[in-house]
């Protein structure tokens, strides 16, 4: 575990610096993410059991670890409240057109490429 | 009455309350769910925000006093946004088997899904922070927030944007899928994983394994392909 811990953390270490050095518009974590499935795809090997173990416990809380972020809300209840009807228009609206158009497209080229 | 007092005020100097109170909700919270029906805000990480939120608020305690102790809940989502790398990995023959279909999909929906947010939420007279706060709403929490805090939005507006996302997401999969007539279950899957991120993926993934799956690889990959798009949009379309 705590081997599989220390290669999360500094792959997540070397991500922020990168995005920093080279002043990315990525977040540090994703940086790391794509650093750790390239090293993933050039080993071309099963991942060990402790980097496998690990990782699921960490996705299998991902709801509580967004917890102390989403309480943060109660220090934007001015600006939300404020914006109220723009979020209700624009947040469901978005949310269709994203599955319309993603279900469309992929419906469309999974079948010629089947085809 | 004074003993109690000054126990408050020293637990209220210590991180150990917030975190206590972070895992115990959580706890508590899931037990409420279960014991719900099935619907798409029965959602342990929602309970928990409103029961905790509702706390703070009634005890007039400060969120930075409650972040002391829940701060170190929250580093864990780094790690954990990279360990999103080992299921991306796990599926990734079904990746590669079908990513002509799959990359062009996602960037569409990505583009729309963040672009529409964003000029909706301007053209109703949104300010900036808010647009930009909404910009990665369709995208996984860790990456949202920090996608947010990197154009200038706030992460704790995102965070909250993208689970109500989430639960838009759910409740519409099926009307918008008979529209487009999306019968091939990879097709529902990327849908869902695209614009409703885990909260809808773990939806479909009751109905169809498969769907589950591309449902799965949306979420990574929509993840660093959002942020690379969304700083440009932001730049476009953000005043």
């Amino acid at each position: 575990m705590l081997n599989a811990l220390t290669l999360l953390i500094l792959c997540q270490f070397v991500g922020e610096v990168i995005a920093r050095a080279a002043s990315l518009p990525l977040p540090g974590p994703v940086i790391g993410l794509v650093l750790l499935l390239t090293g993933l795809i050039i080993r071309d090997r099963t991942p060990d059991a402790e980097l496998s173990a690990t990782s699921g416990w960490l996705l299998r809380y991902f709801g509580l670890l967004f917890v102390p972020a989403g309480v943060g809300v109660i220090t934007q209840l001015d600006v939300i409240g404020a914006n109220f009807w723009a979020l209700l228009v624009a947040i469901p609206v978005s949310t269709f057109l994203g599955l319309v158009v993603t279900g469309w497209v992929m419906q469309r080229l999974a079948r010629d490429e089947e085809g | 009455m004074d003993k109690i007092f000054h126990l408050w005020v020293y637990l209220e100097t210590t991180p150990l309350l917030g975190l206590a109170a972070t895992l115990l909700v959580w706890r508590v919270a899931g037990e409420i769910t279960q014991r719900l029906p099935a619907w798409p805000l029965a959602n342990p990480m929602l309970i928990s925000v409103v029961i905790l939120a509702s706390l703070l608020l009634a005890t007039h305690t400060p969120y930075s006093a409650y972040f002391q102790g829940a701060q170190y809940v929250h580093f864990l989502l780094g790690p954990a946004t990279v360990a999103l790398a080992l299921p991306m990995y796990a599926n990734l023959k079904r990746i590669r088997a079908s990513a002509r279909a799959i990359v062009p999909a996602l960037l569409a929906g990505s583009v729309v899904a963040a672009g529409s947010a964003m000029l909706i939420a301007q053209v109703m007279g949104a300010p900036r922070l808010v647009v930009l706060s909404l910009a990665p709403k369709s995208v996984t929490t860790p990456i949202a927030m920090g996608v947010a805090e990197q154009i200038g939005g706030n992460a704790s507006m995102a965070a909250v944007f993208v689970l109500i996302t989430g639960l838009c997401a759910i409740v519409m999969q099926p009307l918008a899928m008979r529209l487009i007539r999306a019968t091939d279950m990879r097709a529902q899957g990327l849908a869902a994983g695209m614009a409703g991120h885990g909260l809808a993926t773990a939806r479909i993934l009751l109905v169809s394994e498969t769907a589950g799956a591309f449902g799965g690889l949306a979420i990574g990959l929509n993840g660093v392909i959002t942020a690379i798009i969304v700083p440009l949009l932001a730049n476009l379309l953000a005043r």
